[in-house]
């Protein structure tokens, strides 16, 4: 999809630690702010962010409405076999997203 | 003369009104808040000071994203690895900022993300090993410009 952006090295050796980097286009509104009406603009926030390779979870972090706007996460995971990363963020309102990217590993 | 009172009155009372319209008491998570958010990851055990690295900024000017890294001094082995690493605050409407979930596989215990801050106050990173102890680091970060909680739009 257009709205995320993934950096994930496209080769890297068997054994190699290797940092993804994500950034999810989305406005995080904290359900604390209000309009001039003085109601409160309800919470629409992404609640968690995972990420799998090929099939298995390998991390997942839970976003509260303190994740600034456009929640960038990295981190860190060795590799030991070529294979594909998903990512998937979940949030408020039936909120939806994945992303992919591949890795070979030599 | 007379005229000229009333305006200046008109105009004082006018720059308070406005002060008070900006400047709402934020709502904001106590002290209180903030230990029973840990109390909720950390159950009894004892949180011990030590092994977590938090890096933020000590002086942040613009609170809604301010980078932050924590990492964690573990060999991230299967017998000796990080859980979880969970970050929380004292002074936004909400105490708990984030929670990370990692494994031996992650090779390096390590996270970053960009978090809001409704006010100078300190942060908290908590990580569970896997042998079921939990270390803590914190920092104080002063903001000059906070993250917009109770903005009107």
């Amino acid at each position: 999809m257009t709205s995320a952006l993934i950096n994930v090295p496209a080769k890297a050796k068997r054994g190699d630690i290797i940092e993804i980097k994500t950034l999810m286009s989305h406005i995080m509104e904290t359900g604390y702010r209000h309009m001039a009406s003085g109601e409160v603009v309800p919470r629409d926030i992404i609640t968690s962010f995972a990420c799998r390779f090929n099939g298995t979870e390998i991390f997942r972090t839970d976003l509260f409405p303190a994740i600034a706007a456009n929640p960038f996460i990295s981190f860190f995971t060795t590799v030991t076999e070529s294979g594909k990363f998903e990512f998937e963020w979940i949030g408020d309102r039936g909120f939806s997203e994945t992303a992919t990217a591949s890795i070979s590993v030599e | 003369m007379h005229d000229e009172s009333t305006r200046r009155e008109f105009f004082g009372l006018a720059g308070g009104a406005a002060m008070l319209a900006v400047t709402p008491h934020p709502a904001e998570a106590t002290p209180a808040m903030l230990a029973s958010a840990i109390r909720n990851v950390v159950g009894t055990a004892t949180v011990q000071t030590g092994k977590v690295k938090l890096e933020i900024p000590p002086l942040v000017e613009n609170g809604n994203t301010v980078p932050m890294t924590v990492s964690v001094a573990s060999p991230m082995a299967p017998e000796d690895h990080v859980r979880s690493i969970h970050v929380f605050n004292e002074k936004n409407p909400q105490p708990n900022v984030a929670n990370f979930y990692l494994g031996p596989h992650s090779g390096r215990a390590q996270v970053s993300t960009r978090i809001r801050l409704a006010d100078s106050q300190k942060i908290v990173a908590i990580a569970k090993l896997s042998d079921g102890s939990f270390w803590s680091a914190s920092v104080d970060v002063v903001v000059t410009l906070a993250a917009c909680t109770e903005e009107v739009i």
